[in-house]
């Protein structure tokens, strides 16, 4: 499993450059909100200790080089049971003539033995949650531990912040965690047993892989909900109409459950002052307020990285606006059956028996700053490289052009200030000293090439040179 | 090292600019997590008394490996009672600024607080000069 290895720093991340294809083009390294991307000989490099796997890249590529590292699919046959934990946006993905039962049938054909949504852990957590809440010593505001990704940004770009994450585990593990003991109360073996998550983003994977305040996650393996999507529809489309697979065990999920994943999908259930926040700089910008204490007596926030959260995430293929009417039709339909059969959602969670069992192993380990903005470690080196820092960044354009190969002036002078890059990267100053004779051409060119590789304008050979008029 | 804010007197809307840009620098200095909070959240305090109450100021930050030393320099009414100025829940601030969700009246002993030195020294229609120091919490 490509996936397993961890990154020289110890964190995962899911976000990875094919470097055969990337063009060095400079889109993802200004877009990137911790500023963890550098161009270097004509690539985009990632710095792991930085990526907080937002995926903000991997939408802006427009060469499709940022790809999520996941699990091979054919790994689901080296399990006994083979689970697919589904998270409810992946039917939002189908128009609506596409049933909810199809698209399981379909996950049961390509190999599966059972289908869950992930969003079955909801009703418990729900309930953890709202006691979770009260409790006195509890820092308020309760930052929801839901979006991974947000888990990791507040980790480095807010530490003193991650005393507020609720620390409690998401849906998905709550959902593993059950599906687990029930199967091996049904008499399987440990071993047996594979739950593969369906994801619509990175962050998810890498919370998989390198969990945040738990030692090691049930979830087996996780398989990129664009890969899923395709397997399903090619399945759906080449089958005669009429034709029907056997349904795998499924049980419905709540009103509650469904749109759990959206945005408002927790806070509209939580008690007090509840604020949902999605797209990535949008939390950026309140996060800086909370921690100024510049916004204070809210009890609960609900963040998520992506724009309408999951049904936005940068796997999901479908429209987001269309998969999250979707799920809100959806979500009013199980409601409305629900009232119609006179049961509360309670009396049909099948979950509701392994409650006392599952509820210690819902919480997770205090989160663990992991800052990634001090300059040093010593805070009288660190006071030298900031002078150091500010006394380029004056010297610099200022017009962020990124032709230096780090997405601000303000960047660059960071990474000389830490011995990472050199003035020189910097066109305009290149340009002076050129002028000045500090430097001479083939040192330009040398530059020029330690940042753009020098494969960047090979297709400006012969025949094809602008410079050169009537061609 | 030392950096230098101007703050202006009823600009809410930039009130917090100059704890903003603190914290951003302490964090970067690797100041500890508590003493970065206590810092910002008293300096933010610090900056809205200039903006609800004063004409104009500067705020000078300090930064030494042992301290952060800020003194806030205010053009203004000043302060005619200190002492009461300091006691909770007293406030001099007007209707408006406290329809704003400002002058609670908890802004100077939030202060005194969060800081481990607080100096103020003010002279009724020229302005006040608020000195505050934390010690750092060298690990």
């Amino acid at each position: 499993m490509a996936s397993d290895q961890k990154t020289s720093t110890g964190f995962h991340h899911a976000l990875k450059v094919k470097q055969e294809v990337c063009i060095g083009c400079t889109h993802c390294m200004t877009v990137c909100p911790t500023e963890a991307i550098r161009v270097k000989d004509g690539m985009a490099v990632i710095t792991d200790e930085r990526c907080v796997d937002c995926g903000m890249c991997l939408r802006s590529c427009p060469v499709k080089a940022i790809h999520v590292d996941h699990d091979d699919f054919n790994h689901i046959f080296d399990y006994k049971y083979r689970i697919a934990l589904v998270p409810a946006v992946l039917i939002g993905q189908f128009p609506e003539d596409i049933s909810v039962e199809q698209i399981y049938s379909v996950l049961a054909d390509i190999g599966f033995t059972h289908v869950y949504e992930a969003e079955h852990g909801v009703d418990l957590l729900h309930q953890t949650m709202l006691e979770y809440v009260k409790k006195p010593i509890v820092a308020k505001p309760v930052i929801s531990s839901f979006c991974p990704a947000i888990v990791r940004l507040i980790q480095v770009r807010f530490p003193a912040l991650t005393e507020n994450v609720m620390l409690l585990k998401p849906p998905l593990d709550v959902a593993s965690l059950y599906i687990k003991k029930r199967l091996v109360d049904e008499g399987a073996l440990d071993h047996e047993i594979g739950i593969f998550y369906i994801t619509p983003c990175a962050a998810k994977i890498a919370a998989i892989k390198s969990p945040v305040g738990e030692d090691v996650s049930a979830i087996t393996g996780v398989i990129n909900l664009d890969f899923i999507f395709n397997k399903i529809y090619r399945t759906i489309k080449a089958t005669p109409r009429g034709s029907s697979f056997p349904l795998p065990d499924v049980s419905p999920l709540t009103g509650i459950a469904v749109k759990w994943s959206l945005t408002h999908g927790e806070a509209d259930h939580i008690p007090g002052r509840s604020l949902a926040i999605d797209e990535i700089h949008n939390v950026m910008d309140f996060l800086e307020k909370i921690e100024n204490e510049e916004i204070s007596d809210i009890d609960f926030l609900e963040l998520r990285a992506c724009d309408e959260s999951c049904a936005g995430g940068v796997l999901t293929t479908a429209n987001r606006f269309l998969t999250v009417e979707r799920l809100n039709h959806r979500a009013s339909e199980t409601i409305r059956r629900q009232t119609e059969s006179g049961l509360s959602a309670n009396n049909q969670n099948e979950m509701a028996p392994y409650f006392g069992h599952l509820l210690p192993l819902i919480r997770v380990d205090e989160v663990q700053p992991r800052g990634i903005m001090q300059l040093d470690k010593d805070m009288a080196e660190a006071m030298r490289k900031m002078n150091k820092r500010n006394k380029v960044y004056n010297a610099l354009p200022k017009v962020d052009c990124g032709a230096c190969g780090a997405p601000s002036c303000q960047a660059l002078a960071e990474d000389i200030a830490q011995e990472k890059a050199s003035f020189d990267q910097c066109f305009f100053i290149r340009n002076r000293m050129l002028t000045a004779g500090k430097i001479q051409l083939s040192d330009s060119k040398q530059i020029l090439d330690s940042i753009w590789g020098n494969n960047k304008l090979k297709k400006l050979g012969e025949g094809n040179d602008p410079t050169k008029e009537n061609q | 090292m030392q950096f230098e804010f101007e703050v202006t007197g009823g600009d809410f809307a930039n009130a917090g600019t100059a704890s903003s840009q603190v914290k951003k620098i302490l964090k970067q200095l690797n100041v500890s997590v508590s003493d970065i909070k206590r810092i910002v959240v008293a300096l933010y305090e610090a900056e809205v008394n200039i903006v609800a109450h004063a004409y104009s100021g500067v705020v000078t930050v300090e930064i030494e490996t042992t301290q952060v030393r800020i003194i806030l320099k205010d053009s203004g009414p000043g302060i005619p009672d200190i002492d009461l100025a300091m006691q909770q829940g007293y406030s001099t601030a007007s209707p408006e600024v406290r329809e704003m969700g400002f002058g609670a009246g908890m802004g100077l002993p939030n202060i005194k607080r969060n800081m481990d030195v607080l100096n103020i020294s003010s002279e009724v229609g020229i302005g006040t000069t608020v000195e505050m120091i934390a010690f750092l919490n060298v690990a």
